[in-house]
């Protein structure tokens, strides 16, 4: 239970096509991120799902069941609200068995499942308590407590902790994760935030301007992003990005020259590659290497910034033509602002686009290793 | 420094209490006139307290005319208007603040543009409407005319209050499975009643003082206390003594309300100007 699907799901305000044409497959018991920046149409993909909106063009079923026109109240789906949305005038346990009395379920029932809810989520000293007498994660809890004893078919969260602060953020984040394992339900979940993508999805949906960049695993996405929308959005800090000009290209990958005689060799898919064409190399972070030992290619950079988080060192560089740089470096790495250093790459985990920003493919399932 | 804030407390404290001395003269006035005898009532210079305090106005004005059915028919007018009214506003305002469309502002400001209108000036079509349908001295008719008269002052009131009610909320309940009146009845009621009992209050006063359709549209059936004290202003003259009576019986019911709830009136009406 809990499959859903899209078909063609288009949604216009007024004359502002908000979605574009979106069909996806949710699998029963798939934990499914919506991730995007702001104004790229996920919230409202979600809201197009739990009903809250009426498509204006296409089709989605839950279960096989068409609910294109069926109303919320009649989808079986429970929600998360970034906004927690309690019921401010009922109490915490009234707040989570509204939904019950909803569907006319017998009181002893209600009353058990409100009860087992608090527990799992250790609400049970505040079921008396109105939701302003608690805090921001307490009324998250509530939240999702309230969207559990209704045992529906499908969670939906709607940016859920964005409203936290960071460390509560990190905390409510584990205990989703903990109870996505207990819950064995399908979940959906919008969020902007790259990292609550990555650690939380089975499947992530990338999706900008209303319409999806790429669907895949967190790890698919990280290796293989089918354009350079999706490579600077998955990761972080953010991918670089530096033009280089193809060189030769064989069935081995392709060679290219970032700057002056500084050529690179990228195992990547390249058929169609011809001499000469200008590219884009894209690189993250964590895959170059500062001083440049063991590299395949060299870069001399200029340091501008440098912030030490302890564990790692991130060092922002400037390259000959002004490009920025983010390079990751131990944490115990001793570079100072204006020093001139050298930027290695290694051709295997770089990604090379054209000038469309599409992909080219890479050849081994798994860059870094080549396996 | 802080001499100059107690003096500018002091101050402000005078003008306050001058100016609540200037509104509450003309009821104190009213009041102690009605314990007054006629000759009184009319002497100059005129005492600031009744002399001989006397209640014969009271039993002149319950022998000529029966407050009972005057005070039953304002009070039928009153609620029956404010509760009508609220059959028709709570969905309209709903629909308004959370389903808007491109013409909800136009219409809301229409709705109010409707109150500069005089009165007076729909007077003909309306009494000729309530001769034709007989309802001219009906408690319905004067019940219909005053809750369209409130109407937009009822709309406006509860839209706003819901507006400041976030969607989230009312879309929770709806994911949860409550239906559209489960919605209105267990959510929205609920958490905006302290902006509905403001509306309610604020009609129910503006009814029980509504004079002109009263007067025009009633003679003796349906005639709420309005009417009763217009009655006191008679041909053979004024009688002053009497009138104040009259007014003092006409008033006390919604003076004792409007006493009692005057913390909800306040915050009613200071909603949304003080967050």
């Amino acid at each position: 239970m809990g499959n859903i699907t899209l078909s063609g799901v288009r949604k216009s305000f007024a004359d502002l096509e908000i979605i574009k044409g979106v069909d996806l497959e949710i699998a029963e018991r798939e934990f499914v991120v919506f991730v995007g920046p702001s104004g790229s149409g996920k919230s409202t993909l979600l809201r197009l799902v739990a009903g809250l909106e009426s498509v204006s063009d296409g089709g989605i079923e839950i279960d096989g069941r068409d609910v294109t026109d069926v109303r919320p109240s009649r989808r079986g789906l429970a929600m998360v609200f970034q906004s927690y949305a309690l019921y401010p005038h009922m109490s915490v346990r009234n707040n989570m068995a509204f939904g019950l009395k909803m569907a006319k379920t017998p009181k002893d029932e209600i009353e058990r499942k409100v009860n087992e809810a608090a527990h799992t989520l250790q609400l049970e000293p505040y079921l008396e308590r109105k939701p302003r007498a608690l805090s921001g994660g307490q009324r998250q809890r509530v939240a999702i407590g309230r969207a559990i004893v209704r045992d529906p078919t499908a969670f939906l969260f709607d940016e859920p902790l964005s409203n936290l602060d960071a460390a509560l953020r990190v905390q409510m984040r584990l205990e989703i994760a903990r109870l996505r394992q207990h819950l064995d339900a399908t979940m959906v979940y919008v969020t902007h935030d790259q990292v609550e993508a990555m650690t939380l999805a089975d499947k992530i949906v990338v999706l900008r301007d209303g319409a999806v960049e790429q669907v895949g695993s967190p790890l698919t996405l990280y290796h293989h992003p089918v354009n350079k929308f999706v490579a600077g959005f998955i990761g972080s800090p953010t991918m670089n990005f530096l033009d280089a000009t193809v060189r030769s290209a064989d069935a081995s990958g392709v060679q290219v020259e970032l700057g002056a005689d500084n050529a690179l060799h990228i195992p990547v898919e390249a058929s169609a590659t011809g001499r000469d064409q200008s590219v884009i190399v894209g690189v993250r972070p964590e895959h170059l290497l500062l001083g440049g030992e063991g590299a395949d290619a060299r870069i001399a950079a200029q340091v501008q910034v440098v912030e030490h988080l302890g564990g790692v060192t991130y060092v922002y560089v400037r390259i000959a033509d002004g490009t920025m740089m983010t390079v990751e470096a131990p944490g115990d790495t001793d570079v100072k602002v204006d020093e001139r250093v050298e930027i290695g790459l290694v051709g295997a985990a770089c990604h090379v686009f054209d000038r469309s920003e599409q992909s080219f493919r890479h050849l081994t399932h798994n860059p870094l290793t080549g396996a | 420094m802080h001499n100059r804030e107690m003096m500018a407390r002091a101050a402000w404290g005078t003008v306050a209490w001058l100016v609540a001395l200037v509104m509450f003269f003309p009821i104190y006035w009213m009041l102690i006139t009605s314990f007054k005898t006629e000759g009184a009532a009319i002497a100059t210079p005129p005492t600031f307290l009744p002399v001989h305090p006397t209640l014969e106005n009271y039993a002149a004005v319950q022998a000529r005319s029966n407050y009972v059915l005057f005070a039953w028919n304002s009070i039928v007018v009153a609620f029956g208007s404010t509760g009508l009214g609220l059959v028709v506003a709570v969905p309209a305002a709903w629909a308004m603040a959370f389903i808007p469309s491109k013409r909800t502002r136009g219409t809301l400001l229409w709705m109010l543009s409707t109150k500069m209108l005089p009165p007076v000036g729909v007077l003909v079509p309306i009494y000729l409407l309530f001769r034709d349908w007989g309802l001219l001295d009906t408690r319905i008719g004067l019940v219909m005319v005053v809750m369209l008269m409130n109407l937009p002052i009822v709309i406006w009131m509860l839209y706003t209050y819901f507006k400041e009610i976030p969607r989230d909320i009312l879309e929770s309940a709806r994911m949860e499975g409550a239906g559209l009146w489960q919605e209105l009845l267990y959510i929205l009621l609920p958490i905006s009643l302290g902006g509905i009992a403001s509306t309610v209050l604020l009609t129910i006063i503006l009814a029980w003082n509504e004079s002109f359709w009263s007067l025009n549209l009633t003679a003796s059936d349906a005639a709420p206390l309005t009417a009763f004290i217009a009655s006191y202003s008679s041909p053979e003259g004024l009688f002053w003594a009497k009138l104040s009576a009259a007014s003092t019986l006409a008033i006390a019911p919604i003076l004792i309300l409007g006493w009692f709830s005057q913390k909800q009136l306040v915050r009613g009406l200071t909603f949304g100007a003080v967050k």
